[in-house]
């Protein structure tokens, strides 16, 4: 209106879902703004006295109004808590077939990698009309990882892994912030999302010049590096346990606790191996804290990940809200077509 | 209770005892709110500096004003100077420490001399807290989030926390003060449900610092040691959890946010009542309303961490305690537009403010269903939609409060009455300057722009140029309250025992009152808002 922006675009399937639930917020603020503020404004200028001296009828209260004046904002509450959990649950939990990308944020920039090796900073290439899931985490302090087009958002944590999906319904350039202050330069660490038609998209990912092989190749590589190979064999023969089949999976602890064994857990079993011990096997994996760069982690984590891929069943096992593993862009979804 | 002409003394608690050490030492609960006043009147002045540099850095997409490390220094500072050393201590430590106990017939608090060490415990913590500001500033955000807090930052972070550590003390103290006076100091006659709603009010906000500060307290002290000691309680490098701070961080500042709007709430409850010539609507749901929310603002921390990783269950579990405590607020608000109904409504000053108050703290209340939506906070949480919102509440509602209960209890702390037009003037400069400052920052968190952001996008211009225009409408609304506020000292009318033919124990006693509130400890025989009775004897 005049020039100044009222509404951002809507690019994800997710968006027009929590505009209609703002909107129905506004409808429902609004009526009761202006109700409350003409009741002022009409007692107001109805029952003035200009000389101080009158007094107002000697009324104590209504039980009743106050009744139907609590149950009534109470329901209107309840019936947006309803509302806004389910569009939460659609936002954060995504779909089973879903394009990883992982990504680092550290002070001031974001780091992005796609599963064919692909890098990029500060900009983030993807297609259309595919259900996409960031899996991200940060190297130094908090940052948190938002896309108003797509109207996702979550905060990323050193040491823990947050994800947000999308499905783009809109090709176009949105903008990418970071939404959780980082010091210095906050307000630099902005990206752009570009939403490509799946052709061009796939256009972009060869010509994008990757060296060092895919996602899985370089955490194979660095499987084979890091010695891990020497433990967890695949045949089950080696000191620890073998990894195939393992993510998604049920895991049973050596103090009898089962857990998911999601990406949380892969990087603590890395890192401070001693924390969830499997059962039948001995504490003798030692750190590897300060050994593997946060994307070296990722690398290993969908190297990991493959792992399950092969089997398949184990990803069918999986809770629901870990999504599976990665496939290469393009095998296991035909690109939808667009409107 | 007449309105009969109080028998005025010579002497009141401002001529009694001249000189500097006669405010430093003193034990009367209506110097120390002065005292209170005079701090905090400075801490405000200091922090709306650091509101307009950031309004003029904003008003271009471009950093050009100041750099990125000052800028962020300016919002940290800002937050600092605003929550802890205006908007907590203002009503109950200025208004709270003068009215209380004239309110309740008494001759000063439980506690006069704990009363006077909280006033020093909070001098200290200011002074360190600014004195930080000034050798060097702090860049964390007032919400001190680890790990940039604990390992990241060079700033002053350390110095700037003991502030606050301090300074929290003052708080428990004046809390406890208050609650033991409530509990114990009450006139003959003045049982629970004859106490004006501002007493129930404070009595809500003793319990939230008593129960709430200590929490901070250990949680910055936490910070603390693992800033400077290299403890690993936050920082995930040290084996710590980052989101156990904010965890404890909010279990504090949550209901910090009621510790600042209960009583600015209280004093509204008393202003609409004197100046509607009414019982107020409602009166046990309004008092009950004070507890319900100092009780369920503990219950809903965890809102302010729906993006923070934390369990979706436990989200949904904080969403619908924060529509819960969304309730009791609602019930107020119709309560205090109840009680305008057949009032007979005197557009004095204050009640012009009051005005003020319930529009603004309307659209504040009301967007935060907005925030406490799941499925929308993922959009709009730490954009300037947030900004807007806890802006509406804290200066919408506690400033514009504070300012009600100041403009009415004014004559009686100082005898004097200032300019009327001018105070009606000023409450509608800041209506109209804060909703030109703050609306458009609804449109903008929509759009989603990120707060605390130097720099920004050039489409968010237009909006932010509204906004630094709004600041100035208000900056200059201030301004006139602070000169007609100053004049009115010297050069105002008498004021009177009570100016505005207002119920309640503290007018029956002359302005500005004796040393020791009243010359005979007054009996109580009706309920706080009996305008109905007590009118007829004037007219």
């Amino acid at each position: 209106m005049f020039g100044v922006p009222l509404f951002p675009t809507q690019a994800s399937t997710i968006a027009p879902q929590v505009d209609s639930l703002y909107f129905f917020i506004v409808a429902v603020t609004a009526f009761f703004a202006v109700l409350v503020s003409m009741l002022v404004m009409y007692f107001a200028i109805k029952y003035r006295d200009s000389t101080g001296l009158k007094v107002g009828a000697d009324i104590h209260g209504s039980v009743p109004l106050e009744i139907g004046w609590s149950l009534i904002p109470f329901v209107i509450a309840m019936l947006i808590f309803a509302w806004s959990s389910v569009v939460y649950f659609k936002a954060i939990r995504p779909p089973d077939q879903t394009m990883e990308i992982y990504a680092t944020g550290k002070r001031w920039m974001w780091r992005f990698q796609h599963t064919d090796g692909t890098r990029e900073i500060n900009t983030l290439h993807v297609p259309l009309g595919r259900p996409i899931k960031v899996t991200f985490t940060a190297e130094d302090v908090l940052h948190d990882l938002y896309i108003p087009a797509f109207r996702v958002k979550a905060d990323a944590i050193p040491g823990r892994y947050s994800s947000i999906w999308f499905e783009p319904t809109k090709a176009g350039e949105y903008h990418l912030f970071c939404a959780e202050y980082c010091g210095t330069r906050h307000s630099g660490m902005v990206g752009t999302v570009y939403v490509m038609e799946p052709e061009v998209f796939q256009a972009w990912l060869s010509g994008g010049g990757v060296t060092g092989g895919t996602m899985q190749a370089r955490g194979e590589q660095l499987f084979q590096q890091l010695a891990c190979t020497t433990c967890h064999r695949a045949d089950n023969t080696g000191r620890g346990p073998s990894l195939e089949g393992l993510f998604g999976s049920q895991v049973k602890l050596a103090n009898g606790q089962t857990i998911v064994a999601d990406e949380g857990y892969i990087r603590e079993s890395i890192l401070t191996p001693q924390m969830k011990q499997v059962e039948g096997y001995g504490p003798l994996m030692p750190t590897f804290q300060g050994l593997v760069n946060e994307d070296g982690m990722l690398s290993l984590l969908e190297y990991v990940k493959s792992l399950s891929a092969a089997g398949g069943s184990a990803r069918q096992a999986s809770a629901a809200g870990v999504a599976g593993a990665a496939a290469p862009p393009g095998d296991e979804r035909s690109p939808q077509d667009q409107r | 209770m007449t309105t009969t002409a109080v028998a005025e003394s010579p002497v009141n608690y401002l001529n009694v005892r001249h000189g500097v050490m006669s405010w430093l030492l003193t034990k009367d609960h209506k110097r120390i709110g002065l005292m209170y006043m005079v701090v905090v009147t400075l801490a405000f002045i200091v922090g709306a500096i650091f509101a307009g540099l950031i309004r003029i850095e904003l008003a271009t997409p471009e950093g050009d004003l100041v750099s990125s490390d000052t800028y962020n220094r300016l919002f940290t500072m800002h937050g600092i100077a605003m929550v802890f050393f205006v908007l907590i201590p203002a009503v109950p430590a200025i208004l709270g420490n003068f009215v209380l106990p004239l309110m309740l017939g008494a001759k000063d608090v439980a506690f006069p001399k704990i009363n006077l060490l909280s006033w020093y415990v909070f001098v200290v913590g200011t002074a360190l807290t600014f004195g930080a500001m000034l050798t060097g500033g702090v860049d964390t955000g007032w919400t001190f989030y680890p790990p940039y807090s604990s390992s990241a930052s060079d700033s002053n972070v350390f110095l700037t926390g003991i502030g606050v550590f301090v300074t929290g003390f003052s708080s428990i103290l004046t809390g406890l003060n208050f609650m033991v006076t409530i509990h114990r100091m009450r006139a003959p006659g003045l049982t629970w449900f004859r106490l004006p709603l501002f007493v129930w009010a404070v009595y809500a906000t003793s319990l939230v610092q008593i129960l709430g500060t200590p929490v901070i307290a250990i949680t910055v002290l936490m910070l603390a040691l693992e800033r400077v000691a290299g403890l690993g309680i936050f920082n995930p490098a040290l084996g710590g959890d980052p989101v156990l701070f904010q965890h404890l961080f909010w279990f504090y500042s949550h209901p910090a946010v009621y510790i600042m709007i209960l009583p600015p709430m209280g004093a509204i409850s008393e202003v609409i009542a004197c100046f509607s010539r009414k019982q107020i609507f409602g009166y046990s749901f309004v008092a009950f309303s004070s507890l319900a929310i100092a009780v369920f603002g503990f219950l809903v921390w965890a809102h302010h961490l729906f993006v923070a990783g934390i369990s979706p269950y436990s989200a949904l579990v904080f969403s619908i305690l924060t529509y819960a405590v969304a309730v009791p607020s609602a019930v107020k608000t119709f309560n205090w537009t109840a009680t305008m109904y057949r009032g007979a409504i005197w557009w004095k000053a204050p009640m012009i403010w009051v005005f003020g108050f319930l529009g603004l703290f309307l659209v504040g209340g009301l967007t935060g269903l907005f925030t406490a939506a799941l499925g929308l906070d993922i959009h709009i949480h730490d954009t300037y939609f947030v900004v807007a919102h806890f802006h509406y509440i804290m200066v919408g509602g506690a400033i514009m409060g504070y300012f009600a209960g100041l403009h009415y209890w004014w004559p009686k702390m100082t005898g004097k009455m200032y300019s009327d037009a001018a105070a009606k003037v000023a409450a509608v400069l800041v209506f109209v300057g804060f909703n030109l400052t703050f609306f458009p920052q609804f449109i903008l968190g929509y759009l989603g722009m990120p707060r605390r952001y130097h720099m920004y996008p050039p489409e968010f211009q237009v909006l932010n140029v509204m906004s630094t225009l709004g600041a100035s409408v208000l900056g200059l609304g201030y301004l006139l309250v602070m000169i007609y506020l100053t004049y009115s000292i010297f050069w105002g009318e008498k004021a009177g025992a009570n100016p505005w033919m207002a119920t309640g124990l503290e007018w029956t006693t002359q302005s500005p009152p004796l040393p020791e509130n009243f010359p005979e400890t007054p009996i109580v025989t009706e309920g706080a808002y009996e305008y109905a009775k007590r009118e007829t004897k004037v007219a």
